[in-house]
């Protein structure tokens, strides 16, 4: 490639030692990265947990775990991938290196307030992985029901529960910290609607986490005292209200989709306009449909409860409502197709990943209106339907986005390339390995396979299996792009500054940038999505 | 708490950059968006103080828990009848006195913090002082309803959640009143609160509001409904 002046991280001298990752520091680019390597350790935790559960379910009886270690399993898989690694990720590892960036920052609006919710981070972790060697993780699943969680054992629900208000914490000081900075910190003479997509899709990402994780909290703080004071909030033996619990815990979790997904929204809108040598399609209805996505996604939340005996008229503004937010999100889809079509797409492995992305997506979305509607839902209410479905959005959708968004960004976070054929390796092998694990999913939920349960009826087995092979692909498709990116590291190609020829600012200076992100004034600007329209610079 | 320790961050990352970077490359010396050292013709400097607006972004998130748990509340007085004997008339002569005493602590902090900015530092330290007693009484006034009321925190859903609200509430009062006498602190002479910089003081004195509205809410809910 073209650039031999630019030295690579590990012998640049404007860099310090690697130890600085360690360190309680406030450049936000060691910030981020601190938020991905670490997110990345959990997710790998995490991995490894859902081996467990698809071993378990590769026979229809309960014979490699007992049936309380399998709910430990998997409330655990659930709360380290969800809290620990996903939204983490999408969220502050991508935010915290890129918004800056985006609104020509040298920092975020408070570093310090940055680094403080990063370092909530891994003990938190460590307490929630801890809970397995003392007395037992928590039993409940991801969503701590009451009154079941009220009857598993009390020290692991307590556990979790602090661990989720100390995570729930980080994220709302991370929200303030870009809220802040995208509205106050942008360089003079940039306006809002000039802004790279993810900068819109984490404001309206961040107002979610200000406005929703409180609530969540509040409801942990009350459920604990359930467990701890006997009180009797959402214990229905005395007196109290199961189904506030579920409310309060969706009005925060149903936004929590939300807050793992638009991040991966804006993520995509910058890799395919890079890659297709486009424009963005649609820059304006972009806006728009995440503001809408935004509103809609805070009044949506009982569609998870249909099953609780909501009303009547509950149910039908719930569906309503909720089918409204296909429409936003079909515009997102448009102009995304918008963006590839007559391109010259390059297809590497971040476009790819990205290309896959909204071919899953679109699956896990479709599936999404289906679970809105009250006759489906209650015929697949806690089945492996929803399973598939879920999946398919923060697997198939924010997952897939991760990984395109690491091929993508790498040589800015290193100054070198990947390895193509590794990270092809790497695609395929996701890509094949998710759709067999969670395609089949979708048939076993529509014949009433129950979720959260250790064994089943044998005439699932087969199906069953089939999930449980594509399970080991996925588990196998992390190893090329394990030795990928450490390899990469030290010996992978040089990247020169800007080996994509992108426009968005992050690329304007050197990769690795120095620690104050440009060596003279940020740059102005006025086309992130210029293709074709403005020169771009090799 | 948080609005502090992300106020103090900022002003004081301006020289706390973690790495050393060669100064060839950044000839212009340590900047920091929110520090006021910039060299001129570098566009940082034009961005106002911030601070005051994240503050008002976790006072907001602040109040949805509030609003989660009197949803909470509402709730289950709508749906979950009690059980006979279980409602009780609550005494309103505590509850209303605490009601005025902490709507007048916010004139009273409103009053140091003009002193402040008229350069009576002895005059917003006594105010300060004053709005801190108040908030004391309230809390010791809040205690001994407590111990007047006929049930406790497990004696029936009504009264978990009279105690958890309530609670909530005077955890705010107690770091409000915390933060108060932290300010009264700096607001010394030689200390870092002065009518030149007095950010501190008014993210407490922000806070404080915020607390006392709150209360009158709850109280409305609570005592009233």
């Amino acid at each position: 490639m073209e650039s031999t002046t630019q030295l690579p991280i590990s012998l640049n001298p404007n860099h310090g030692s690697w130890l600085r990752y360690l360190s309680f520091s406030l450049d936000h680019k060691v910030v981020g990265i601190q938020y991905m390597v670490t997110g990345f350790l959990f997710y790998l935790v995490g991995g490894v947990l859902a081996g467990m559960i698809r071993t378990e379910l590769a026979t229809p009886i309960s014979d490699y775990l007992s049936r309380e270690i399998y709910n430990e399993v998997l409330t655990m898989h659930g709360t380290i991938m969800i809290f620990l690694w996903i939204v983490p990720v999408v969220n502050g590892a991508f935010g915290n290196y890129l918004i800056p960036f985006y609104v020509g920052a040298r920092d975020m609006a408070f570093p310090r307030l940055n680094a403080v919710a990063f370092w909530m981070i891994p003990p938190a972790g460590l307490l929630l992985i801890a809970s397995f060697f003392i007395g037992g993780a928590s039993q409940s699943g991801w969503t701590a029901y009451p009154p079941l969680s009220l009857r598993t054992p009390a020290l692991g629900q307590l556990i979790w529960i602090f661990s989720v208000l100390l995570l729930g914490g980080s994220s709302i000081l991370g929200g303030i910290n870009f809220i802040v900075t995208i509205l106050k910190l942008r360089r003079p003479g940039l306006k809002m609607m000039q802004l790279p997509m993810y900068c819109w899709a984490m404001l309206g990402t961040s107002i979610l986490v200000v406005l929703s994780t409180p609530v969540l909290a509040g409801t942990l703080v009350m459920l604990a005292f359930d467990i701890v004071a006997h009180t009797g909030f959402f214990n229905p033996a005395i007196g109290g209200n199961a189904v506030v619990y579920q409310h309060l815990f969706w009005f925060y979790s149903h936004p929590a989709v939300y807050i793992m997904v638009l991040p991966a929204f804006g993520l995509v809108s910058e890799i395919l306009p890079v890659h297709a040598r486009k424009p963005l399609f649609g820059y304006t209805t972009m806006v728009y449909s995440i503001l809408a996505i935004v509103f809609l996604g805070l009044i949506v939340w009982a569609h998870h409860m249909f099953t609780s005996g909501t009303p009547p008229w509950m149910r039908l503004f719930f569906t309503i409502a909720t089918s409204f937010i296909a429409v936003p999100t079909g515009i997102k889809f448009f102009n995304w197709l918008a963006t590839l079509w007559g391109g010259k797409i390059a297809l590497n492995s971040a476009m790819l990943f990205a290309c896959a992305f909204i071919v899953n997506f679109v699956l896990g979305g479709i599936t999404g209106v289906a679970l809105a509607q009250v006759p489906f839902d209650i015929h697949v209410h806690d089945t492996y339907f929803v399973v598939a479905h879920f999946h398919y959005i923060v697997y198939g959708g924010t997952v897939f986005i991760i990984f395109s968004s690491i091929y993508h960004w790498y040589p800015k976070f290193t100054g070198r390339m990947l390895n193509e054929p590794l990270g092809i390796l790497h695609f395929v092998l996701t890509f094949v390995g998710f759709n067999l694990c969670f395609g089949p999913q979708h048939w076993l939920g529509m014949n009433g396979m129950p979720r959260r349960v250790s064994e089943y009826d044998p005439q699932f087995t087969l199906m069953n299996q089939i999930s449980s092979v594509g399970a080991l692909l996925m588990a196998l498709s992390t190893l090329p792009f394990l030795i990928n990116v450490i390899h990469s590291a030290w010996r992978g190609r040089l990247a020169g500054d800007n080996p994509w020829r992108a426009l968005t600012p992050e690329w304007l200076t050197s990769s690795p940038p120095p620690v104050e992100n440009w060596a003279g004034a940020a740059p102005h600007v006025e086309h992130p999505y210029g293709y074709g329209i403005v020169e771009t610079t090799p | 708490m948080t609005s502090l320790s992300s106020a103090s961050s900022t002003t004081t990352s301006t020289t706390a950059q973690p790495i050393e970077s060669s100064p060839e490359l950044h000839p212009s010396g340590d900047q920091h968006p929110s520090g006021d050292q910039h060299p001129s013709g570098d566009h940082e400097e034009h961005h106002g103080d911030f601070r005051m607006f994240g503050l008002v972004l976790f006072l907001v998130g602040d109040g949805m828990t509030f609003a989660g748990l009197f949803a909470a509340y509402l709730t289950f007085r709508a749906v979950n009848p009690l059980p006979p004997g279980g409602v009780y008339d609550l005494e309103l002569l505590l509850p209303t006195i605490n009601t005025a005493l902490l709507v007048a602590s916010s004139f009273t902090f409103h009053r140091a913090a003009r002193q402040l900015r008229l350069g009576e530092s002895f005059g917003c330290r006594l105010w300060l002082l004053i709005t801190a007693a108040m908030g004391a009484a309230f809390l010791a006034s809040q205690m001994l309803e407590y111990f007047k009321l006929p049930f406790g925190l497990t004696s029936n859903l009504f009264a978990s959640t009279f105690y958890v609200l309530t609670g909530f509430h005077g955890l705010h009062v107690t770091l409000g009143v915390m933060m108060i006498l932290i300010v009264w602190l700096q607001a010394r002479a030689g200390g870092s609160i002065n009518s030149e910089s007095h950010f501190g003081l008014e993210a407490a004195e922000l806070y404080w509001h915020f607390v006392d509205g709150i209360w009158v809410v709850l109280f409305g809910i609570i005592y009233l409904l």
